[in-house]
């Protein structure tokens, strides 16, 4: 058993550290000819979009976090130094502030192609679940990190979300103050928040290795959503799909660059430029504007409880999305009903994201029920009942096979072969 | 996608079925459109704009603002060379930042290293002084602001006499610009408050525009550096991103 590897660099320095640890292979095997189906579209650039992001916010926060002080009388102040005095300072504060914003528009839209496409369905269950917690950790990560200024709605913000908890019953409060660290959000939390907020991205990057880890053994999904049947299927990663993905992460910073360099407030609210004040209670406490599609199913529920518990069931219920979803069509090309209902999906949440950023009342309220109770519907009962009802189109024989005839319009509208077309078989 | 549109026009009719939300009585006017030098991806700061702002600060401003966040150094970035700069710090007096040898706090003249000075000793003395308000520091006014310079503006022209009927509270002032219209700040300017050395008439609009300017180069002091630095860079990535795709095209170009 013991021995070395049998390495086939042949760089002789090369050779001799692969035979004694062969990463040079692993990369190798699964960055360079690693078999991807060659139909993938643009959609699949995001996950690796959101890789460079992940490595972005992390390299612009060490160099942040270098002069950033975690103390409530002098953390607006010293985040004020940073972008007046630290060399560059401005550029890598706007760099992160919109970096997190530009995180979640990649995963949202990473998440987006997972649900299309069915990417989250046999064999790729344990695949999808990672993303959730990776999306869970980030959504904690960013709440920590909007406190660390310690303007406005840093303060209420933190206030407000921290006091979720304690509509647990029996201990909720017991919880928030222990969350705290005293009686109410103060320099405890802020300190504790900072030392979270700076190990949360570690955790991220070791859950986006297992997720990694998960899709190299199930292989990708594609567009067409069947299984790798032949050699012909596939390419190897590079140069394919590390060019396609080159071209993904040049116009992903060129729009990460625009909102950076022309409008880095475009996304932040003012009242974060007040340093945070206990005594004043802004007009609105609204969160980032990833949360308000969540904030606005919390809201929507008039019990405090209920609103929690909806908030957290609107992530968890994508924990158990593999199982809810009957149909064993995985793309949404071969589904005319899902095709139409995922759409609906999408309407629903830019409408909490609107209802979101706006006081609870009049029609805001009705907006938000109806939106909300949608979301449930989708996942819970419409979901599990359209695999029974759908009618699949028929799927094409393999991914080599639809690849030819290329309809004049273009496109990836679906293209049934009714003669060579036969239902997927089940997994 | 028929579905998705139907479900958006439902979306869409739900307003008419439900009455609307109360109007609220005292919310400010919109604010107007205003033209900036500073506006958009090629704008810059006008130098005479922010100089003249500098005056009004200065002059009508500070006796109740601070501006702590920024240095007097940081005036060399509207045009003033650093012996300006030098001067202009001498002549404010900086109250017990300095300690004389038998330890005494002494008062001592601003150098330019030194943070605008701050009118007050503390929170209590600017309310004492100011019928219980109290004024906002001015470091980040522009950014922590809804609408930003225009807002500034707006508001330093919107002083009027309130509505026949309206109750104004002991010491307010109806402004249409400002959250609920009642300011407790008086009409800081009027006309011909301060005199121009580039002769420029300061009308309340002139003097008002001039000190927005002013105030948005002190909340944004890198702006003009990060504009330039943005149109490189975007250009770079523009062509960065046809090269890639050309590349990418050929690379593809044996799949099939």
């Amino acid at each position: 058993m013991a021995g070395l590897h049998q390495s086939d660099f042949k760089n002789p320095v090369l050779n001799w550290f692969d035979s004694r640890m062969p990463i040079l292979t692993m990369m190798q095997k699964e960055y360079g000819t690693f078999p991807t189906p060659k139909n993938f579209n643009y959609f699949w650039n995001f996950g690796a979009l959101a890789m460079i992001n992940l490595v972005i916010m992390i390299a612009t926060g060490i160099f942040l976090a270098m002069n950033y002080t975690a103390h409530t009388s002098m953390a607006f102040d010293s985040v004020e130094r940073i972008m007046r005095d630290v060399n560059y300072g401005w550029l890598l504060r706007y760099v992160h502030a919109n970096g997190a914003s530009m995180f979640f528009i990649v995963t949202y839209i990473h998440i987006f192609r997972a649900l299309y496409y069915g990417s989250y369905k046999a064999p790729r269950e344990l695949l999808f679940m990672l993303g959730v917690v990776i999306l869970l950790l980030m959504m904690a990560t960013a709440f920590m990190g909007y406190v660390l200024p310690w303007g406005q709605m840093s303060y209420w913000g933190a206030t407000v979300i921290t006091n979720l908890f304690s509509a647990i019953p029996v201990v909720g409060e017991s919880i928030v103050t222990w969350l705290w660290g005293g009686f109410s959000v103060d320099n405890p939390t802020l300190n504790r928040f900072f030392s979270l907020h700076y190990l949360l991205p570690f955790m991220i990057t070791g859950v986006v290795f297992l997720h990694i880890v998960a899709l190299h053994i199930t292989g990708s999904n594609n567009p067409l959503g069947i299984d790798v049947k032949t050699p012909q299927d596939t390419i190897p990663f590079h140069p394919y799909y590390t060019i396609k993905d080159s071209v993904g992460i040049c116009v992903f910073l060129l729009v990460f660059a625009i909102v950076v360099f022309f409008a880095p407030n475009y996304m932040g609210h003012p009242d974060n430029y007040i340093p945070a004040n206990p005594l004043s209670t802004p007009a609105e406490i609204v969160p980032e504007w990833y949360f308000l599609p969540f904030y606005a199913i919390l809201r929507s529920v008039p019990s405090k409880l209920g609103g929690v518990s909806l908030m957290f069931g609107a992530i968890a219920v994508l924990f158990v999305l593999p199982w809810l979803d009957t149909s064993p069509v995985r793309s949404a090309r071969f589904r005319p009903i899902y095709r139409q209902l995922i759409w609906v999906l999408v309407l629903a949440l830019f409408v909490l994201g609107f209802v979101g950023a706006h006081r609870p009342e009049g029609i805001w309220v009705v907006l938000g029920r109806v939106a909300t109770a949608y979301y449930f519907l989708h996942f819970l009962v419409l979901l599990p009942l359209l695999g029974k009802i759908e009618k699949p189109l028929p799927l094409p024989e393999s991914i080599s096979s639809p690849v030819l005839p290329r309809g004049p319009g273009g496109g990836g509208g679906p293209m049934p072969h009714g003669a060579t077309a036969k239902p997927m078989e089940k997994i | 996608m028929r579905l998705a549109l139907l479900a958006l026009g439902a979306f869409l009719a739900l307003p008419a079925l439900v009455p609307t939300a109360r109007a609220q009585v005292m919310d400010p006017e919109p604010l107007p459109k205003m033209r900036w030098s500073f506006d958009g991806p090629f704008g810059t700061f006008d130098r005479a704009a922010e100089q003249r702002g500098l005056q009004v600060w200065q002059e009508v401003c500070s006796n109740c603002h601070s501006m702590k966040e920024a240095y007097y150094r940081n005036l060399t970035g509207i045009g003033l060379s650093a012996d300006q700069v030098k001067a202009f710090a001498a002549g404010i007096t900086i109250t017990g930042g300095a300690t004389d040898d038998s330890g005494q706090p002494i008062d001592r003249p601003a150098l330019p290293a030194d943070h605008f000075r701050t009118p007050f000793a503390n929170e209590k003395a600017a309310r004492a002084a100011n019928n219980g308000a109290l004024p906002p520091d001015h470091s980040l006014i522009e950014k922590a602001r809804e609408g930003g310079a225009t807002y500034i503006a707006a508001l330093l022209e919107g002083y009027r006499d309130p509505p026949a009927g309206m109750k104004m509270g002991d010491g307010m002032n109806y402004n249409i610009a400002f959250e609920g219209r009642q300011i407790a700040m008086a009409q800081p300017l009027h006309d011909g408050q301060v005199t121009y050395s580039d002769g420029t008439p300061a009308t309340v609009e002139q003097m008002s525009r001039d000190v927005a300017t002013f105030l948005t180069y002190m909340a944004n002091p890198e702006m003009e550096q990060r504009k330039r630095m943005g149109v490189r860079i975007v250009l770079f990535l523009a062509g960065m991103t046809v090269v890639t795709y050309a590349v990418k095209r050929k690379i593809w170009s044996d799949v099939h």
